[in-house]
């Protein structure tokens, strides 16, 4: 077991994602969807709809919502949360910027339970 | 005989004037106007978006060369006037030309003003008033790399956004200690300078320049405290001043501006001012709406309609930079007894400030959020007591519960020179008046004779519950559903305003109508995208980031996140050799499933995304494209064995179901369309459900259409029987051309067929030769942009982002 609080990971750039769009993480937890709303926010979440597992990543992004590109269900970014009608939740990765480069952080839980 | 008309001057003023006068006085006048600027009449206001480079000078011209022959109007372009002869009743242009006049009207606008610190001469300082200055700052963003603005109003942050999209690094001086200090608190002032440095649009307050350097062309700029800043261009937008000096050198009476009356006479009778170099009632207007409103009162002056006077004008204004929200209406300048009501949402980049004196509502500024812009501006110039509006006032209509009045009844409350549609200044009486005169019942009657809602569409809703105030229940409301809850516009609404108002980018067309979210949403984008692309297959660049993923990613995402692969067999038609090709592509990169498709293809299902470039590089090097599979747009067209081979066969089905395919693939459609050709009646092909079949028989092919088998089961319909294949190809490139033109986003030729009628398409694509020529000859030009094969697009390199990781974590530094 590690001791330390958070260990940020630097997975690139935020240019290197499309405004409006998202970027794959392949990490060893699973995909994770790193989403760049057109305000520039950064978000992450497991690439995984809850609802039937679609690839968000693959989704449109509208304001700080993502379209899941199997079913349509929408998808907060911030929350993870499905958003109307619809009831499920995506697990949310930490992310933070420093400067240009996006950090996320693995949570340990999840890092262990995939070794 | 004709009285001679005199115009100094052709701004958007006298251009609107004239509109009016030959409306209701053809013939009454002989006119000629003289103009300093060697153009026609334009739309000033839009200059920002051509110096952005999001309209060209075409789109901007208001009056063309050929409106002015058309009425028998004289302008001389490039000749300013010099003098006024009020004892001759004569005028002088600069190239000696002198015209007499019974009645004269001076519309000379304004001047900007440059402030004469050292160096305000040097080249490469420029002014923001009209084309000429706009070419100057293109020329300099063409070679130069720094630009500095002095002026952080509405005109200086409109060149900086303008020239920043030109690629120039950009800097705007600002006198005050927050920009736009005369309409927003420093909280929202704040606001917008952080909206702007994201632009990176820098942007420094409480500088006061000192001087403008350099030798003979500009270098940089010096400001008091001794900062220096580099600059190719200086563009100075810090105000403008009437010109009234020709008025006042002929010995009319003048102020700042040239002094009118409520019927825009100045102190001689037989001459009129008005636009910017009038002043009245003590103001001077710099917005183009007061002006509108002189120039229709002038217009009736000269005819002698005694009834019309200008009152003054309340104006609003909106900030034309793509992106940022910012509107302001009335007046909010800080005097005794006034309050404000002010909300403020940092989160969301909102602000809204109201300010109220006595119990009315005097001014309006909204920033982030200008949806509820237009109720504000009622209210202001309704100038009636707000009452119990006021707890709830700020959050607009939405939030008024019962204290609002239905549609119909707030229309009926205006009065009847309240302005319905801005972009034509068509008032609620004028539109009234059309509805009784003409006994117009729908809104398309409304929009052909009186022009209102015609233009970008956002008044639509008022024009409505004004056909149905003045006509009861007579009225049919037009059920409009809506795009999707991001507008309250239908598709056709979105249309019209894209092929009216120009409008270029999804950016454009949202800030233009008003979206109420601030990037649309997975309903709205692609349909926007689509209709763009098609208006303007040309200019308009596809937006990726508006595509669904198959379209996005050329291949259909399958459920468990892989794709499935489909390449073009034209006509259903394959060879040994694209066999081979495709197997070996399946071998190679583990493809689980290969399946024939229930459209003649070949479908390679479960490749992995990371595989797709791989996979299309070996295809393309075989000879095969995209199959558009996942397009809304030409899907197959499958064939029968035809003449070539069967018995049956009246005509080569094969070959005309390839020749179709190879002309009409790689166009976008409003949904998917799949053809079929069949070589006789006994119809292998199936081509009697299809969107568009041909079914061939002995004297030539019956053109069909409107067919469905999947959702809904409909055999199609006999639009044409033609002679020959290229009558056949010519009939259905129109029709889909048609389709594309007119068909609501996701619509597919069957429901379009029901909602617009048969024999609607068929006058158009069969009956007018002329017309279904003008159609192919669009779908032709629009095929020039659209035949680009997607994956070898892709295969060279296009949007390789799509298909990498951002990153890989290994285990290691995951879980060290
Ligand atoms: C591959 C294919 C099934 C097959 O294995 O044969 C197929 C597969 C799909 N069809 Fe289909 N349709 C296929 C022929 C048909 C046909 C028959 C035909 O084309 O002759 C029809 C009925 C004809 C028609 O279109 O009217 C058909 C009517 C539909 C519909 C209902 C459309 C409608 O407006 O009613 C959908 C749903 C949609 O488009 O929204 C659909 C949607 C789909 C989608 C795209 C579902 C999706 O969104 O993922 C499937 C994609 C699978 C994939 O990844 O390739 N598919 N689908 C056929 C491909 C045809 C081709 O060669 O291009
Ligand atoms: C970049 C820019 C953006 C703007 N944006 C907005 C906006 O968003 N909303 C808004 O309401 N307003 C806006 N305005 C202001 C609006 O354009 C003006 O209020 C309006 O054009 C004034 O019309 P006008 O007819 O009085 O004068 P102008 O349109 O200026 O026309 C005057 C014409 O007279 C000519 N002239 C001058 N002297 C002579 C002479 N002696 N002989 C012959 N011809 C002469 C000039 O060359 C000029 O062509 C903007 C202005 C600019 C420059
Ligand atoms: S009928 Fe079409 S949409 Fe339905 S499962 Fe089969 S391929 Fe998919
Ligand atoms: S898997 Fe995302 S909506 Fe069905």
């Amino acid at each position: 077991m590690t001791t330390h609080d958070v260990d940020w990971i630097d997975v690139g750039r935020i240019v290197d994602i499309p405004l409006r769009g998202s970027r794959v993480v392949a990490s060893p937890i699973g995909d994770i969807a790193v989403f760049r709303a057109a305000d520039d926010a950064v978000f992450a979440l497991r690439d995984r709809c809850p609802h039937k597992g679609g690839p968000l990543s693959q989704g449109i992004v509208h304001e700080h919502s993502v379209t899941c590109p199997l079913h349509n269900w929408v998808i907060s970014l911030a929350s993870g949360e499905a958003t109307g009608a619809d009831r499920g939740c995506t697990p949310k990765i930490p992310v933070r910027l420093d400067g240009d480069r996006v950090m996320i952080a693995l949570p340990e839980t999840m890092a262990e339970a995939a070794e | 005989m004709a009285q001679k008309l005199v115009i100094i001057g052709n701004g958007m003023a006298p251009g609107r004037a004239l509109e009016t006068l030959v409306a209701r006085a053809p013939g009454q006048f002989d006119i000629t106007i003289f103009n300093a600027e060697p153009r026609v009449n334009y739309d000033r206001i839009m200059l920002s978006p051509v110096l952005s480079g999001e309209k060209s000078f075409e789109d901007i011209v208001i009056h063309d060369d050929a409106w002015y022959r058309r009425h028998g109007i004289t302008l001389l372009k490039g000749c300013p006037v010099t003098a006024i002869d009020r004892a001759a009743k004569t005028v002088t242009g600069a190239d000696g030309t002198i015209a007499p006049y019974d009645k004269l009207i001076v519309a000379t606008g304004s001047s900007p003003i440059i402030i004469p610190i050292p160096g305000h001469t040097l080249a490469g300082v420029v002014a923001y008033r009209d084309l000429d200055d706009v070419d100057a700052m293109l020329k300099a963003a063409a070679i130069g790399r720094h630009a500095v603005v002095i002026g952080g109003g509405l005109l200086g942050l409109e060149a900086a956004a303008g020239l920043k999209l030109r690629g120039m690094q950009v800097t705007v001086l600002h006198l005050m200690p927050t920009l736009m200090e005369r309409q927003l608190d420093p909280a929202a002032g704040h606001l917008l300078e952080q909206a702007m440095q994201k632009r990176g649009i820098d942007v420094i307050c409480r500088a006061n320049t000192h001087a403008i350097l350099g030798d003979t062309h500009v270098t940089g700029v010096r400001l008091d405290d001794g900062r220096e800043i580099l600059a190719d261009i200086v563009v100075m937008a810090v105000g403008i001043r009437p010109n009234a000096g020709l008025a006042k050198a002929s010995g009319i009476e003048v102020n700042r501006g040239i002094l009118v009356d409520d019927r825009m006479h100045t102190s001689d009778p037989d001459i009129l001012a008005l636009g910017e170099c009038a002043e009245h009632g003590g103001t001077c207007y710099g917005l183009v709406a007061p002006l509108y409103e002189m120039a229709k009162v002038a217009a009736a002056t000269l005819i002698g309609d005694a009834s019309a006077a200008y009152r003054g004008s309340v104006t609003a204004t909106k900030l034309k930079v793509t992106g940022i929200d910012l509107f302001s209406a009335g007046d909010f300048a800080d005097r005794k007894g006034r309050e404000e009501i002010v909300l403020r949402d940092p989160a969301r980049g909102v602000y809204k400030r109201l300010v109220i004196e006595g119990e009315r509502l005097v001014g309006a500024v909204l920033y982030g959020d200008t949806g509820d812009g237009a109720w504000f501006f009622d209210l202001i110039k309704g100038d009636k007591p707000i009452g119990s509006l006021r707890d709830m006032l700020i959050f607009g209509p939405a939030f008024q519960g019962g204290a609002v009045l239905p549609p119909t009844a707030a229309v009926a409350a205006l009065s009847d020179d309240t302005e319905i549609c801005g972009c034509n200044g068509v008032c609620k009486g004028d539109i009234l008046a059309a509805i009784a005169d003409k006994g117009l019942t729908t809104l398309a009657g409304v929009r052909a004779h009186t022009k209102a809602s015609a233009s970008c569409g956002t008044c639509t809703g008022k024009v409505e519950a004004l056909l149905a105030h003045a006509l009861g229940g007579a009225y049919e409301k037009r059920t409009v559903e809506p795009v999707c809850l991001c507008t309250d516009l239908g598709h056709d609404d979105v249309r019209r305003a894209i092929r009216e108002g120009k409008l270029k980018s999804t950016h454009a067309v949202m800030q233009a109508l008003s979206w109420k979210s601030s990037c649309g949403c997975a309903k709205c984008r692609p349909a926007i995208n689509y209709y763009l692309l098609c208006q303007w297959p040309d200019e308009y660049r596809d937006d990726s980031r508006s595509r669904f993923v198959n379209e996005r990613l050329h291949a259909n995402i399958q459920k468990d996140g892989t794709y499935s692969v489909v390449p073009r067999l034209w006509g259903g038609v394959t060879s040994p050799k694209e066999l081979r090709a495709i197997a070996d592509v399946a071998d190679k990169f583990n493809i689980p499933t290969v399946k024939v498709t229930g459209g003649q293809r070949i479908d390679l299902l479960g490749v992995r995304k990371e595989d797709l470039p791989g996979v299309w590089a070996d295809l393309n090097a075989a000879g095969m494209v995209s199959g558009h599979a996942y397009a809304k747009g030409l899907r197959t067209v499958k064939t029968c064995v035809g003449s070539e081979w069967c018995r049956f066969g009246t005509q080569d089905s094969t070959g005309l179901g390839i020749k179709l395919e190879r002309y009409l693939w790689g166009s976008w459609s409003p949904a998917k369309v799949k053809l079929a050709v069949s070589g006789c009646p006994r119809n292998c092909a199936e081509a009697t459900c299809k969107d568009i079949g041909v079914v061939c028989v002995e004297s030539g092919f019956e053109i069909h259409y409107a067919g469905a088998a999947g959702l809904h089961i409909q055999g199609t319909i006999v639009l044409a029987k033609v002679a020959t294949e290229d009558e056949c190809v010519e009939v259905i490139a129109a029709l889909l051309q048609l389709y594309r033109e007119d068909g609501r986003y996701l619509e597919r030729i069957y429901k379009w067929m029901a909602r617009v009628g048969h024999e609607g398409v068929v006058a158009k694509v069969v009956d007018d030769v002329e017309g279904r020529k003008a159609l192919v000859q669009r779908f032709e030009f629009s095929q020039v942009f659209a035949q680009v094969d997607p994956w070898a697009e892709r295969v060279a390199g296009l949007d390789a982002h799509e298909f990498a990781p951002l990153a890989v974590i290994p285990f290691s530094e995951a879980a060290e």
